[in-house]
């Protein structure tokens, strides 16, 4: 929990203590790196303006470490402008403050759920056009490219299997949402269009151009096929 | 078959009508065409006006002068050539009647040879004038006919019209002639004509001058080219002398318009060049003068919005950190209530009760001096509208069951996309139905949406107390109350038909209302189709079908929501 504000971070240890969670706490971005590697955290909750290093900073650097950790972002900004660019920096999802602590707890859990389906049954799926195929490896949580592994985050993982699951079908925002983030309704859909950026920078040969995971104007995205 | 032939005839005129009537209606073409260039030209350039004005005016004034001292001098000129000529005319026939005095007409035989010798030659060779002239002296066929001096080509009697004759008769009298006297030259002569009182048995004699106007005639033309030409020079040199100082002064003026278009176009360093002291310095140095202090206006603004974007941005982190806090105890003080005694039970219940209502409230009036601040963006993006109108209305549901209203949704079966930012359309939607629901009464409120090629609408109609006509705009009004006196029954914010106006009109859309009292009252939503376009008209009524005693339009209330 990364938060300059002592009587947040009191307040948010006794709700998060109360729920079952152990918070460890931090005041500054500097000190939530070394934090970060001392802990090993499940999750992260960050907030974006921090003193010393920035929210948006400090997710970047532990988005440059080899670890999946699940990093939810608390925001007092709703500027399409902040949202996104905490979004773009790797942040897996975000909360305005002043959030309700029901709330924050309910995303908390949701992140935590990832990747703790328990025993999946071996399941391959292949998506993309033929020249250029990606092949996933379900419960490997692998997926590689032309013979090339390919590091997602294992919300980029969930967010790919969904498509990957139902080719041709196409899935709106909302869905998505649903499906891949856990929220039942009220949601912001720029969660789903900066993540399937970020997905299409990792898996799409021509970002600009996508083959893979294609746009649907004015309803949503679909997995492309051959 | 010969008439059926002639009608087999093909209708066309022949190929070179056609290309007649093609080239006429081509020059006509050309020539609107031109005509158009040149009315514009002529309408554009103050230069080409005043040109012309100059030139047509300089050219009638020049003229009228030109032409006056052209016909006075030749006036004058021919008045003292008639004056000299007429003294000479008289004198001329004095000594002519003292010479044939002393001739008598008997010998026919030598009489013209005298005639020519003694009377015309020394009248021919001593004129006073400087040039030469003929002199004929005209006596009855039988005595000697005509005689003159230098003895001309033609026979000079043809020269002398009978109308010159009989007025000779009764005194000295002149015409003016033009003729081959001799050979080779057409002159034009003054001729004056004198009887000479000889006493000759009643025979009449008569003395003719011809005085050739040659001189006069060269001098009339020198001075009409010299006033021609001088006329034409001036006329022209004016023409060029106007032209050059209107480009003088329409120049600067050019300039000042470039760099006014070029100042409104946001380049507030543009400055125009001041030259001299005159007026025309002084129009550019005032002008500059006005853009230094738009800049520093303009700057000054610019700063002062930055800085309230700032101050938003930081109030906004500042409240809300402290304000989760608070949330997060009193959520926690709430959820144990139950073990409190029923005092501080209930204050929990109120603490999170009012702590919903300044959340909502501080989340509208940041948004507010958001729009204020203009620093609101639209994230347009193709949406399909008939989800979101059904997400918003489902998530109403609860404050409509509360309010005991029923919602009835009418949506299209194509879905309709629109490029929207549809988190705020969202907004928008909620606040509508919620004031419907909260105004409605109980009784239903019905959600319409439709679509035409450029534009969706979305009505939302209520049947509750409805609007006064007064009150149509004022319920756009930041925290307009349509009645103070009545009881609050939802937490709104009294902020969120501002938003929603405000979220309208960053999509370039319009929202408007109409009501009557007891008539319930309807929100209409009308959005282009494509972002940045210009909402010509809206696929649904402002004024519902069952409205009674509503016309079908308000002329009044179109685009309210966009004039405001």
């Amino acid at each position: 929990m990364v938060d300059d504000d002592p009587a947040l971070a009191e307040m948010l240890g006794i709700v998060l203590r109360n729920e079952g969670f152990e918070p460890v706490f931090v005041a500054d971005g500097e000190q939530a790196l070394t934090a970060f590697r001392d802990h090993r955290p499940d999750i992260i909750l960050l907030d974006l303006m921090l003193p010393g290093m920035s929210g948006i900073d400090v997710c970047r650097a532990i988005r440059a470490e080899p670890s999946g950790v699940p990093i939810v972002m608390l925001t007092a900004k709703t500027d399409t402008v902040d949202v996104v660019l905490g979004l773009e920096s790797g942040a897996d999802d975000y909360v305005v403050k002043p959030f309700k602590p029901k709330e924050l707890v309910a995303r908390i859990r949701a992140q935590l759920r990832r990747g703790r389906g328990g025993e999946t049954p071996a399941e391959r799926l292949v998506i993309g056009p033929p020249h250029n195929q990606i092949t996933i490896d379900v419960p490997a949580h692998t997926v590689t490219r032309n013979g090339e592994e390919v590091k997602l985050t294992p919300l980029e993982f969930d967010l790919l299997i969904a498509l990957a699951r139902k080719p041709r079908q196409v899935f709106t925002r909302e869905v998505l949402l649903e499906q891949v983030w856990g929220y039942r309704h009220s949601a912001d859909t720029r969660l789903v269009n900066v993540h399937v950026q970020r997905l299409r920078a990792k898996i799409e040969p021509d970002p600009e151009r996508p083959e893979i995971i294609l746009t649907v104007r004015g309803v949503g995205y679909k997995a492309g096929t051959g | 078959m010969a008439a059926a032939e002639a009608t087999d005839e093909p209708p066309e005129p022949p190929p070179a009508v056609r290309a007649l009537r093609a080239f006429q209606r081509e020059l006509s073409a050309r020539a609107v065409a031109g005509y158009a260039v040149a009315r514009r030209t002529w309408r554009r350039s103050l230069q080409l006006r005043m040109v012309t004005i100059t030139l047509l005016a300089s050219a009638l004034l020049v003229g009228v002068f030109g032409y006056l001292v052209v016909s006075l001098t030749t006036r004058n000129l021919m008045n003292a050539a008639e004056r000299a000529a007429e003294e000479q005319v008289i004198s001329g026939a004095e000594t002519a009647r003292t010479s044939l005095q002393t001739l008598a007409p008997s010998n026919s035989s030598l009489l013209p040879t005298q005639i020519r010798s003694q009377v015309l030659d020394p009248l021919a060779i001593s004129p006073d004038r400087g040039q030469q002239g003929t002199v004929a002296l005209v006596t009855p066929d039988e005595i000697a006919g005509a005689i003159a001096v230098p003895p001309p080509d033609r026979d000079v009697t043809e020269f002398i019209t009978p109308e010159l004759q009989a007025a000779v008769r009764k005194g000295i009298s002149r015409q003016i002639i033009t003729g081959e006297l001799y050979e080779g030259e057409q002159v034009t002569y003054l001729v004056y004509g004198s009887p000479v009182p000889v006493d000759w048995q009643g025979a009449e004699v008569a003395l003719y001058y011809f005085f050739p106007l040659t001189f006069e005639q060269e001098t009339a033309n020198d001075i009409r080219t010299i006033v021609l030409a001088t006329g034409v020079m001036l006329v022209l040199l004016l023409a060029v002398v106007t032209g050059l100082v209107t480009r003088l002064v329409v120049r600067p003026v050019r300039l000042a318009a470039r760099t006014a278009q070029r100042l409104s176009a946001g380049l507030l360093d543009q400055r125009m060049t001041v030259t001299g002291e005159d007026d025309l310095a002084l129009l550019a140095a005032s002008f500059n003068q006005m853009a230094a202090n738009l800049q520093r206006q303009i700057v000054r603004l610019e700063e002062m919005s930055r800085l309230q974007r700032r101050f938003t941005s930081d109030v906004s982190h500042e409240l809300r950190t402290p304000l989760t806090t608070v949330r997060m105890a009193a959520d926690l003080i709430f959820n144990e209530r139950a073990s409190y005694p029923p005092e501080v039970a209930r204050s929990a219940e109120l603490l999170q009760n009012e702590l919903d209502r300044f959340e909502s409230l501080l989340t509208d009036l940041l948004e507010i001096s958001r729009f204020d601040a203009g620093f609101a963006s639209l994230d347009s993006e193709p949406t399909d509208l008939v989800p979101v109108v059904r997400q918003a209305v489902d998530r109403l549901s609860a404050i409509c069951a509360r309010a005991g209203c029923e919602v009835k949704l009418r949506l299209p079966d194509q879905p309709v996309i629109a490029e929207v930012d549809p988190r705020r359309v969202d907004r928008i939607l909620r606040n509508l139905v919620e004031n419907a629901a909260e105004h409605g009464e109980g009784r239903p409120v019905e959600v319409t949406l439709a679509a035409n090629d450029t534009a969706a609408a979305v009505t939302v109609r209520d049947h509750g107390i409805g609007l006064r006509p007064e009150e149509r705009k004022l319920v756009f009004n930041r925290f307009w109350r349509a009645d103070p006196s009545r009881a609050r029954q939802s937490g709104g914010t009294g902020l969120g038909l501002s938003i929603s106006l405000e979220d309208a009109r960053l999509h370039g859309g319009w929202l408007e209302a109409w009501g009557e009292p007891n008539q319930g009252s309807q929100f209409r939503l009308t959005l282009p189709l494509r972002a940045g376009d210009r909402l010509a008209d809206s696929p649904l009524p402002l004024v519902p079908a069952d409205a009674n005693g509503s016309g079908p339009t308000r002329p009044e209330l179109t685009g309210s929501g966009v004039d405001r």
